[in-house]
């Protein structure tokens, strides 16, 4: 019998597996930040430890950091105590670290890709549930707890039990101004915010294959907020054109081989998965989140359900999310204002982003009344956007572009929204207090939040696209 | 080295009929900026518990005195979102050995178990048991038996088994840790790395 591409990949990378026991899985890089890690080198200091593999293991500071001014001090005393708690780990245990000032400081999920360290076949872990980002490259990547940080930095291994396998399979077309970020929020909230838990889910299907590396990304990341274990889809030629010729791929031979072994990489015909799921791309509206979790999403035109809908015993949750979002049984969210957007975090802040948003933007003017912030995922993307030019088109919009980090993604950094505040954002988290105590979060795509911060409202993008090439 | 040993609690029980709980409401992301483990159980559920000027909402169930215990049992899909394992360790350190639900999010499950805090997962209509006990009788005790993977209703003596990996079950029985058993292995990983 054939195997999927994530046990092809699992396989290759089973140090040893013994009966009534996980398996001890070995990881080719360990990502680091400031946030989940200072418990791990404690611990790695009371056993004595050294970093086994300190050349595997890569740190950015990206949670804490305030995303202007960033040459000046973290003003913050407990984010700046953390993030000079990584830079003496980092210094003491050998590490490399891209922190702030660095040219690749960034996201983590974002810097990992573009710098060609995140490749195919490969096994990615971070104290940081997104890391299933790392997947669209056909990579097993998932977020992991700091006792299993210590774990990683202790012996270059995870103790992991094989997940059960899903497929979710998506094909047709996309409706103009519907993209990868619609296709994710559609997905979960199809099968609720706990529908992939216990798996690894393979995306595979023609729309996902049309599909850029940034798109990709966006899809494999938010695998985690429907519960599964890691997101990927199958290497082609669009992974293989990304990754080559950055700065730590494999060069010459070294290429070569690895290429071919990528081409390797795909769920065989006959590969058995647990479950299968089928989606039509046709049938994905723009979407929009009105709740408190990621499954809590409708298309942008839709109406938020009512109460009656669910059953009795998920009534209290329900009234509650929305309660806290301020909205009622069966409120329509088009037209309705709003005063916050964010474009940025690692769901939704690479340079295709911010291109698709500046495509939207040039020549309109935001709203009065809305904020925006346009956060990029990396120094390296900030550059890219300066030197196309992007930067000078949002400025004329109204608002600058800010440098990179987590933002408003969690309230960890300045970047806040205030108490009662809607904010149309293209994170990953609707979350209760997720972006500030209090604050209330839409997520959408790129698009669909460019189109809220010229309007003001929230707004159908497909209308606005017929005054607009994008 | 070792770690929290679990074996058996008898103890009345925290209901918190909620679902979806997501390790933000656990404990929210300004509460990680510190780089120790100890502590966090002063902002478990730090926006649910306190209002914004620090006084305790009278309506949530941490702050009300007539319940208390070192069982948590809530809704399902508990711990989903964030890998934060400050999570497990504001609910540990609030002085909760186990949480009872019908259904956790797996890295919540794992960061659990690491650190001796035990995920007991039950079907839907034995949490819907135990809410009604413990909402007719504030102080009616629960018994979770984990040799022999058991939780049971004392007063009424229903009781269901859970599952639970066996290996977990001799580390939270021995209070062994993971990365002791993966350093055994270390010529293995040697040997791996040397043969790719």
């Amino acid at each position: 019998m054939g195997k999927t591409l994530f046990d092809k990949i699992w396989d290759a990378h089973v140090v040893s597996s013994n009966e009534g026991f996980p398996d001890v899985l070995y990881i080719d890089t360990h990502f680091i930040h400031e946030v989940t890690s200072p418990q791990a080198f404690d611990g790695l200091r009371k056993r004595g430890l050294p970093v086994f593999r300190p050349q595997q293991t890569v740190a950015t500071a990206d949670h804490n950091v305030p995303t202007w001014d960033q040459h000046l001090p973290i003003k913050e005393e407990l984010s700046r105590y953390q993030v000079d708690m990584l830079t003496k780990n980092t210094k003491k245990f050998g590490i490399e670290l891209y922190g702030l000032g660095h040219p690749y400081q960034g996201i983590v999920h974002v810097i990992g890709p573009e710098l060609g360290i995140t490749r195919p076949g490969g096994t990615y872990v971070c104290g940081d549930s997104h890391t299933s980002t790392h997947g669209a490259f056909g990579a097993i990547a998932f977020g992991i707890g700091t006792s299993q940080v210590e774990q990683v930095l202790a012996t270059q291994c995870l103790l992991q039990a094989r997940p059960k396998r899903m497929k979710i399979e998506v094909n047709g077309t996309l409706q103009n101004g519907v993209g990868a970020k619609d296709i994710i929020l559609y997905i979960i909230a199809q099968i609720s915010a706990a529908g992939g838990t216990g798996y690894a889910v393979e995306y595979a299907g023609d729309t996902i294959r049309s599909l850029s590396m940034e798109g990709r990304m966006t899809i494999c990341n938010m695998s985690i907020e429907m519960g599964a274990r890691c997101g990927l889809i199958a290497p082609d030629d669009t992974t293989i054109n990304y990754v080559k010729g950055r700065e730590f791929a494999p060069k010459g031979e070294d290429w070569d081989k690895a290429e071919a072994y990528w081409r390797t990489l795909y769920s065989d015909e006959d590969a058995q998965f647990d479950e299968v799921l089928s989606f039509k791309a046709e049938d994905i509206e723009p979407m929009i989140t009105y709740g408190t979790n990621p499954g809590m999403g409708i298309g942008v035109t839709q109406h938020v359900p009512a109460t009656e809908d669910f059953e009795v015993k998920e009534q209290g949750s329900y009234k509650k999310a929305l309660d806290y979002m301020g909205l009622h049984d069966d409120e329509q969210l088009l037209g309705k204002p709003i005063d916050y957007v964010f474009i940025g975090s690692c769901t939704n802040s690479r340079i295709e982003d911010l291109r698709q948003v500046a495509a939207f933007v040039k020549g309109k003017q935001k709203a009065d009344n809305v904020t925006v912030w346009v956060v990029p995922g990396s120094k390296q993307v900030e550059q890219q956007a300066k030197a196309e030019g992007l930067d000078k088109i949002f400025e004329a919009a109204g608002f600058p572009l800010r440098e990179p980090g987590c933002s408003a993604c969690l309230g960890m950094n300045e970047d806040k929204i205030p108490a009662g505040k809607y904010c149309v954002s293209t994170s990953n988290r609707n979350f209760e207090g997720r972006q500030g105590p209090n604050s209330r979060t839409f997520l959408a795509s790129p698009l669909t939040a460019a189109a809220a911060a010229i309007t003001g409202r929230v707004t159908d993008i497909r209308e606005m696209l017929s005054e607009s090439v994008v | 080295m070792a770690t929290k040993i679990f074996k058996h609690i008898q103890t009345s029980v925290v209901p918190l009929p909620i679902e979806n709980i997501d390790t933000d409401q656990i404990i929210p992301a300004r509460f990680l900026k510190a780089t120790t483990r100890e502590g966090f159980g002063n902002n478990l559920f730090r926006d649910w518990r306190f209002d914004e000027n620090d006084n305790p909402k009278t309506d949530f169930v941490l702050n009300n005195p007539n319940y208390s215990g070192r069982i948590l049992v809530a809704g399902k899909n508990f711990g989903c979102g964030s890998s934060r394992e400050h999570a497990a360790w504001a609910i540990d350190d609030y002085g909760f050995d186990a949480v009872v639900s019908s259904f956790f999010a797996d890295i919540f499950k794992g960061n659990a178990l690491n650190n001796g805090l035990l995920p007991v997962q039950v079907s839907d209509d034995f949490l819907k048991k135990l809410f009604d006990a413990v909402f007719a009788d504030a102080n009616a005790q629960v018994e979770i038996n984990l040799v022999d993977q058991f939780i049971k209703i004392v007063a009424t003596g229903e009781q269901e088994s859970f599952e639970i990996n066996p290996y977990k079950k001799a580390c939270l029985i021995n209070g062994y840790d993971d990365i002791d058993y993966i350093l055994s292995k270390k010529h293995e990983i040697e040997e791996f790395e040397t043969q790719r």
